[in-house]
C-alpha cells in the first residue's frame, strides 16, 4: 500500500549538497510506489525556475553542449516523469511569497504556487514528514 | 500527542533581509492552518530569548531596512498564539546568558530531558 511523504527544502540550486540528497531521496521513494509532497521554501523555490541555462567550461574547455551542465529543473521535471511512469503521485509547491521575493515565478508543467496552508495540509495528510532546513 | 516540536539551530540567518526568521515566520503561519507547531530553542539561537535586543535600522546609500526583528517579541506572539516555547539551559549557561535575561514566558530545560520531550510529537522538525 502507498504511502506518503512531505518533504520541506530550504536550500537553493548550486549552494548544498541538501539538494542532491532531498532528490535522491524523492527519487527513492518514489521508485518504491510511495508519494512525495514536496514545499519548496526560500532559496528552493529557485530549483524549478524555467529560466537556469547551462554554460560551458572554460576550465575544462567544454563547449555548452558537451558540458551538459545539469540543471535543477531538469532533474526536477524527470522526477515528475519518474512519478507518472510509477503511477504515484509527485506533489510540488513553491512558496509564493518566496517566489516573489526572488522572482522565480516561472516553471514548466509541474510545480504550483503555494503557501504555508497547502504545507500544513500536506503534514496532515502525509505519513512521515522531513524538514530539510539550510542550516549554514 | 502535538504536531511537531521544531527545534532551532540555526539563529539570525539572512534575518536583516528577510526582517524575520523565515523559520519561526512559518511555524507560526502553520499554526494558523491548525497545526499544533512548539519550538526548541538550541544553541546560539537562545539569544532569540533574550528581553534586551533592540536590534536598529540599518540603511545601505538610500535603501534602508527599517524593521530589523525582535525575536524575543516574535516569540510572545507565538506562545500567545498557544505555542509552547523551551530552550536548554546547558546552551544558555555556556553563552553566558541567565535566565533572567530571558523573557520569562519560555521554558528551560536540560539537555538530557530533550528524548522524553520528543515523545509528545508526530513530527520533530530540526531548521
Amino acid at each position: 500500500m502507498s504511502k506518503s511523504l512531505t518533504i520541506l527544502l530550504m536550500d537553493p540550486p548550486y549552494e548544498s549538497s541538501n539538494t542532491a540528497t532531498a532528490l535522491r531521496l524523492i527519487e527513492a521513494t518514489l521508485n518504491q510506489g510511495h508519494h512525495v509532497n514536496v514545499f519548496a521554501y526560500e532559496g528552493a523555490t529557485a530549483l524549478t525556475f524555467k529560466h537556469q541555462k547551462g554554460h560551458p567550461n572554460p576550465v575544462k574547455e567544454t563547449s555548452i553542449e558537451e558540458e551538459k551542465h545539469p540543471l535543477t529543473k531538469d532533474l526536477i521535471a524527470g522526477l515528475f516523469q519518474l512519478a507518472d511512469k510509477n503511477n504515484v503521485n509527485l506533489k510540488w509547491v513553491n512558496c509564493g511569497f518566496c517566489v516573489d521575493e526572488r522572482g522565480v515565478g516561472e516553471w514548466e508543467k509541474g510545480p504550483e504556487r503555494g503557501g504555508p496552508p497547502q504545507f500544513a495540509k500536506m503534514v496532515n495528510q502525509s505519513d512521515k514528514t522531513l524538514v530539510i532546513a539550510t542550516t549554514r | 500527542m502535538r504536531t511537531s516540536l521544531n527545534i532551532i539551530n540555526t539563529a539570525y540567518r539572512a534575518t536583516l533581509e528577510e526582517q524575520d526568521d523565515t523559520s519561526l515566520w512559518l511555524i507560526h503561519a502553520i499554526r494558523k492552518s491548525g497545526l499544533n507547531s512548539d519550538i526548541l530553542l538550541v544553541e546560539n539561537s537562545v539569544n532569540y530569548g533574550v528581553k534586551s535586543q533592540n536590534p536598529m535600522p540599518l540603511a545601505f546609500g538610500d535603501a534602508h531596512i527599517p524593521f530589523p526583528n525582535k525575536f524575543h517579541e516574535d516569540l510572545k506572539s507565538l506562545i500567545q498564539a498557544g505555542a509552547k516555547v523551551l530552550y536548554i539551559t546547558d546552551d544558555a549557561i555556556e553563552r553566558g546568558i541567565d535566565h533572567s535575561e530571558l523573557i520569562p514566558e519560555i521554558e528551560g530545560i536540560s539537555r538530557n530531558q530533550i528524548s522524553k520531550l520528543m515523545q509528545g510529537y508526530y513530527h520533530i522538525w530540526h531548521w
